[in-house]
């Protein structure tokens, strides 16, 4: 298994995005499937590290309130760019304390955070293990922690650690 | 014109409010390009256009082409999902590398806290000083 | 009827969709500093992969998706590209 399938998320998705692109249909499926095992064989020359998915049942948590508040962020920040110059919107650098470590956790994180209107991820230093976060809106400085700390971190950690 | 036609009326008013609402979207992204003061506020600015913008544009064609093709078509959630992937990289990365560069110039744009701690790029090649 | 919505609103979109296109050629021309053009850059082509969704629909073929896909890649290597020039590129180091 291990030898062949290199890693077997990694060519079940591909071999799902091939046959999305093209059809359902045998002959694109083992075609499909060719193609991504030399795919995972060439990705296993570039990253030596796997990433290890222990928790599946967060993951539809995880989508869903990753849809909420990007829908909620993306109403908060059209408002604000409209009402920009009257409104009194002040943005702010924050920083971020994290107690997740894991590199597959931390790159979701920053998917998630830089995807979501409102947020924008800077920089994290591994050393001190804060982050730092641009924010559009400084008025919702404690909203943005708490919704780190509270409810993406725990998620994550679940997941992947 | 013939494709769009047969559209039944209960699918071409959710189309067209979908693509509508992305166009729009995308519209306000790209004027709070515009008005935004600073580099780091005109961050926030395309992610309207690459989660909600993107979102609608992509809803409504793929209702539409499942519609005229008769199957299900997923081919646009590819675009979808390419994008929500990749827009966040690339808004990461010049976000880091805006903040090296202000660092590196001294800039009054960050705040003081920012302004003194190294990033791993610069640490490599320049005395660290904490 | 449905006719006339949807090209309606196909209409609306392409214009929308052009004149974001304008504004964010105008932060390219205008941007103070080179971040500024990148993430303008990077929007445009956003953008412009959404007017290929868009004509697309409106022709009713499946070209312009193709085109819009390899729109979206382009960007996204082109943009990390000069992301990286920005790290390295005109700086006093």
């Amino acid at each position: 298994m291990s030898r062949i399938l290199v890693y077997p998320l990694f060519s079940f998705l591909l071999v799902l995005l091939w046959m999305m692109l093209t059809r359902f249909s045998l002959g694109h499926f083992i075609l499909g499937s060719a193609i991504a095992l030399l795919a995972g064989k060439a990705a296993h020359a570039l990253q030596p590290e796997t990433p290890q998915f222990r928790g599946w049942r967060v993951i539809p948590r995880l989508i869903a309130i990753f849809f909420v508040d990007i829908i909620r962020s993306n109403i908060a920040v059209t408002r604000q760019i409209l009402t920009e110059g009257w409104s009194g919107r002040k943005s702010e650098f924050i920083e971020v304390p994290l107690t997740i470590q894991s590199r597959t956790a931390l790159s979701t994180l920053a998917i998630i955070l830089t995807a979501t209107p409102g947020t924008a991820w800077l920089e994290y230093v591994r050393e001190t293990e804060t982050l730092t976060l641009h924010i559009f809106d400084a008025s919702e400085h404690e909203r943005y922690l708490d919704i780190i700390c509270n409810t993406y971190e725990p998620l994550l950690k679940e997941l992947f650690e | 014109m013939t494709p769009l036609a047969a559209i039944p009326l209960w699918l071409a008013l959710p189309i067209a409010f979908l693509v509508m609402l992305g166009a729009t979207l995308t519209l306000i992204g790209a004027i709070g390009f515009l008005r935004l003061g600073n580099f780091y506020d005109r961050l926030h600015a395309p992610t309207l256009a690459t989660s909600w913008g993107m979102g609608g544009i992509v809803l409504g064609s793929l209702l539409l082409a499942t519609q005229v093709e008769g199957r299900i078509i997923l081919h646009e959630l590819v675009i979808a999902f390419a994008i929500l992937i990749t827009a966040p990289v690339t808004l990461m990365l010049l976000g880091r590398a805006a903040l090296h560069r202000d660092r590196s110039e001294g800039s009054a744009q960050l705040p003081e806290s920012l302004r003194q701690r190294r990033s791993p790029e610069t640490a490599e090649n320049s005395e660290s000083d904490e | 009827m449905s006719a006339a919505i949807l090209t309606f609103a196909l209409g609306y979109a392409q214009l929308v969709l052009s004149l974001a296109a304008c504004v964010a050629g105008v932060r390219i021309l205008r941007g103070p500093r080179a971040q500024d053009r990148v993430l303008a850059l990077d929007a445009l082509y956003i953008i412009v992969m959404l007017v290929f969704l868009v004509t697309g629909m409106q022709l009713g073929t499946m070209f312009f998706f193709e085109a819009a896909m390899i729109v979206a890649a382009m960007g996204f290597v082109s943009s990390i590209a000069l992301a990286k020039f920005l790290f390295r590129g005109e700086v006093i180091e």
